[in-house]
């Protein structure tokens, strides 16, 4: 897959980083957990490195705050739960004002443009998609919105490639929804083209 | 205060001709084959652990005898069989027939049950327990038991009271009985087996007294020859713990007050709701082959997921 | 774990929804009938436990899971496999309670109850993996002890555990070493269901096989037959007791890491020893002399060796996702070297940050 220039970020960095910690999270409902196994199913099968995800769940089925810590080392992980985060992915306002502890200092923070207006905008490097709207007007899925923002956590930071990725989606999902899958990849892409051109 | 009419109108009358209630069919079980052969009942007991603890004129022993009868009539393989009781008089039953014998937790036969005949299907799964036992902590696994219609047969020894513990009232205890919990009779009303049984979806269900051994045999015969979910409720006497407080510590005149109560299938059909009243049907009430039998199912269905 | 107890020979599951435990009962209803095993879901916990007890008893070899209050519910028919000697596995995804408590967040809360929870006297195996790897293969160990004593063994694992996914390596099943229950040598007429000889577990009959014999929860003589004998039944509570504890070699597993030169030892178990490794390392680069000891089997407790643990460092610290439970066995062993409990019971999973802050306090004083 095409892999766009982005201003700003050393994605190599993250990769030869010893421990990244990356914490994807929003709503039941939107994938965020389905996310994270994906994301670390591409490191472990396809990259050949070490990774752990570990997801908090609430009780509810759909709608509460769920989140979703994936560490993807070179070494055997100890510690599952991430505590010093490089990566923030965040779909739902309620899940940022949950979960938005424990971020590095030089985290990148991609958040819903829409859902999660209230970020304290000058600690961290702060990327606005509007990602349900997307996958809801141009996929007609809410829960593509997950794979839309791997698509694009995948560009910023580098800690996968989008070849891992899609390998484990295709591994995961079922055969008739790929293609839909293959094209919120795809957009993914274009965004955070887009993203890096305003950086 | 004065105790309920049905008690006080006791008949004291020779107990031993009560298959009067019983339609002339059945009565005449005596012409069953059965009856023609010597029955080799040493055969089938642990005769080491003779005599049962039951007390004397217990109805447990003539659901016993009906159960090996019913068992020699088919001619099962002892090794084939196993008999899953409960806690209660009713669960001493397992310690004395030989067959492979599992006495469970209180109310939890039909769960182990459902393990043995899930894990080996071609074993014959005959689960013994009391009222207390099927129907009060039992009473969640009869019921999903029932649903599944899993090739076992339940027998429910009714004896109206928690007879091992002293007495207490059970779901089966008349209205306004006397119990060592119900001093001043009994409040609470009472489950109707079958009909549970029927509405949980069991597919042979069937009702008898030990007021009749020979029909109590034919009921679990059928029970035991029927392929899927069979339950044989047996009312049986308690003179002890029932039938001393509320009507005769003598064994046959409970079991002639359970007799008289008892009207067959046959008879009660012709019966209005007025001549039923205080009546208990018995005979085979519910028989249906329409349901898929649960473990034959499975094995089935995994089957055809392995080729 | 799913593919764990089919690789080790279990054919036979029973279960009760419950999270988080339910993506065990999941993966078992794809696996069981593809490989000619059979998986039921009860109506409730109590029933799911007597069923894998009936199916143990006709000769397959099975499990269950839950958590906590489905547990709790257990432990009536646990108590039965344990007077009626029925090997049988069961999981418990430890989350926070008591009661209903936090149905999604983890806990080691019911380690006392894994020990205790049934009534009466009585002894039990417990294993406590840390990792997915490990707890592949303590799955598989599970079932061998199971087999080997006849008896339940308990798989305790934390709601982190239960729900994370990490790189895990499986072996070839084919070269899993793998127990099965000693069969009788003698011909039905001559069986005593629980007499013994050479070791103190009885061989046992599989039901339908030929030999019929009676299994009750009563306590119960050679012959199976309930007895009130004092002489009879102190023998049978002694020999369930002595066929676990007399036997501490073949059951106790633990993990020892830095101890060599250590002044401090953290005692740890489950995903807290995650994070006391992580601790010590961190711990280590600051000049502190720490190690980890880490028990997987956790009952028997390896009292044994953490006597001797204790007799040769300055003080022990033990971690907990619970108020102190494991801390009492410690204590009890560690003599005169002060023990250091480190105790959260929010849900959440105690950081190594935290060990770290305990471990600078404990190398202060």
């Amino acid at each position: 897959m095409r892999k766009p220039p982005l201003s700003g970020i050393d994605a190599t960095a993250f990769r030869n980083k010893y421990r990244f910690e990356a914490r994807l999270s929003g709503e039941g409902g939107q994938g965020v957990v389905m996310g994270g196994a994906i994301l670390a199913e591409a490191a472990i099968l396809h990259e050949g490195r070490f990774a752990v995800q570990s997801p908090t769940y609430g009780s509810r089925v759909r709608g509460g705050p769920t989140k979703v810590d994936v560490i993807i080392s070179n070494k055997e992980i100890v510690y599952p739960r991430a505590t010093d985060i490089d990566f923030f992915l965040c779909l739902a306002q309620m899940s940022f004002d949950k979960y938005g502890t424990d971020l590095a200092g030089d985290a990148i923070v991609l958040v819903d443009a829409n859902l999660v207006p209230r970020v304290p905008s000058n600690r961290h490097l702060v990327y606005r998609v509007p990602f349900v709207e997307i996958a809801k007007g141009e996929m007609g899925n809410v829960v593509l919105s997950n794979i839309i923002a791997l698509s694009v956590m995948a560009t910023l930071t580098g800690i996968v490639t989008h070849d891992a990725l899609w390998r484990a989606i295709e591994a995961r999902v079922p055969q008739k929804y790929l293609e839909l899958n293959r094209r919120a990849m795809e957009l993914g892409l274009d965004l955070a083209a887009r993203l890096g051109e305003k950086s | 205060m004065s105790r309920p009419t049905k008690i006080e109108n006791i008949r004291r009358e020779c107990p031993l001709q009560p298959c009067t209630n019983f339609s002339a069919e059945e009565a005449s079980c005596t012409a069953a084959p059965w009856d023609n052969r010597r029955v080799d009942y040493p055969d089938y007991l642990r005769n080491d652990k003779m005599p049962t603890q039951w007390c004397s004129g217990c109805g447990a022993g003539l659901v016993m005898k009906a159960l090996i009868r019913a068992v020699n009539e088919l001619q099962w393989d002892k090794n084939k069989v196993a008999i899953v009781s409960g806690i209660g008089c009713s669960g001493r039953m397992s310690s004395y027939l030989d067959f492979n014998t599992l006495h469970t937790p209180h109310g939890r036969t039909l769960p182990f049950a459902t393990g043995l005949k899930l894990a080996k299907p071609d074993a014959h799964v005959i689960i013994v327990t009391g009222d207390g036992d099927a129907l009060a902590i039992g009473g969640n696994h009869f019921l999903h038991a029932c649903r599944r219609n899993i090739d076992s047969t339940l027998i429910i020894i009714n004896n109206f009271i928690y007879g091992l513990t002293g007495g207490q009232f059970s779901p089966t205890t008349p209205v306004g009985s006397y119990a060592e919990t119900s001093p001043d009779g009994s409040l609470e009303p009472t489950f109707d087996t079958v009909n549970v049984a029927i509405a949980a979806g069991a597919t042979y269900v069937a009702r008898s007294a030990v007021s009749n051994p020979r029909h109590v045999t034919e009921m679990i015969k059928g029970g035991l020859a029927h392929s899927g979910m069979s339950v044989v409720e047996a009312l049986s006497n308690c003179h002890i713990n029932f039938g001393r407080r509320n009507v005769s510590g003598k064994p046959e005149e409970l079991i002639a007050w359970i007799s008289r109560q008892t009207v067959s299938h046959d008879i009660a059909r012709y019966m209005d709701e007025e001549q039923l009243k205080g009546r208990v049907v018995v005979g085979v009430l519910h028989h249906v082959e329409t349901r898929p039998e649960y473990v034959a199912n499975y094995y089935e269905k995994a089957a055809a997921i392995r080729n | 774990m799913a593919k764990a107890a089919i690789d080790a020979g279990c054919r036979f599951y029973a279960g009760y929804p419950i999270t988080p435990s339910s993506e065990i009962a999941a993966d078992m209803s794809h696996l069981l009938p593809r490989v000619g095993g059979v998986f039921i879901q009860m109506e409730d916990e109590i029933a799911s436990m007597g069923a894998v007890i009936g199916a143990s008893l006709a000769g397959l070899k099975a499990m269950t899971a839950t958590s906590g209050p489905g547990f709790s519910l257990k432990l009536e028919n646990i108590g039965f496999a344990c007077m009626a000697e029925v090997p049988c596995v069961i999981v418990n995804v430890m989350r926070g309670g008591p009661s209903t408590g936090l149905p999604t967040l983890p806990s080691q809360g019911d380690v006392m109850q894994a020990r205790w929870g049934t009534h009466g006297d009585h002894s039990i195996i417990a294993l406590a993996p840390s990792n997915l790897t490990e707890t592949y293969w303590e799955t598989v160990r599970a079932f061998n002890l199971a087999e080997e004593y006849r008896a339940p063994v308990i798989l305790l694992l934390d709601e982190i555990l239960g729900h994370m996914s990490e790189r895990v390596e499986l072996p070839d099943p084919s070269e899993l070493e793998i127990f099965n229950r000693v069969a009788p040598q003698v011909p039905p007429e001559a069986y005593l269901p629980y007499a013994t000889s050479g070791s103190h577990v009885p061989p046992m009959a599989n039901f339908f096989t030929g030999y019929r014999y009676h299994v009750t929860g009563l306590t119960h003589d050679l012959t199976g037959f309930p007895t009130e004998d004092p002489e009879i039944t102190e023998a049978l509570m002694r020999r369930l007791d002595a066929k676990i504890t007399d036997n501490l070699n073949g059951i106790i597993k633990y993990e020892e890491t830095h101890l060599e030169d250590a002044d401090i030892a953290i005692v740890a178990y489950g995903s807290v020893a995650r994070s006391a490794r992580v601790a010590v390392e961190q711990a280590r680069e600051e000049g502190m002399k720490v190690g980890v000891f880490r028990p997987v089997t956790l009952w028997p407790f390896p009292g044994k060796q953490v006597a001797h643990l204790a007799s040769h460092v300055k003080g022990l610290l033990v971690p907990e996702m619970n108020l102190g439970q494991i801390v009492g066995e410690v204590e009890r062993v560690a003599g005169s070297t002060p023990v250091v409990p480190l105790n959260q019971a929010n849900g959440q999973p105690i950081p190594p940050s935290g060990i770290l802050t305990a471990l600078r306090y404990m190398e202060r004083k």
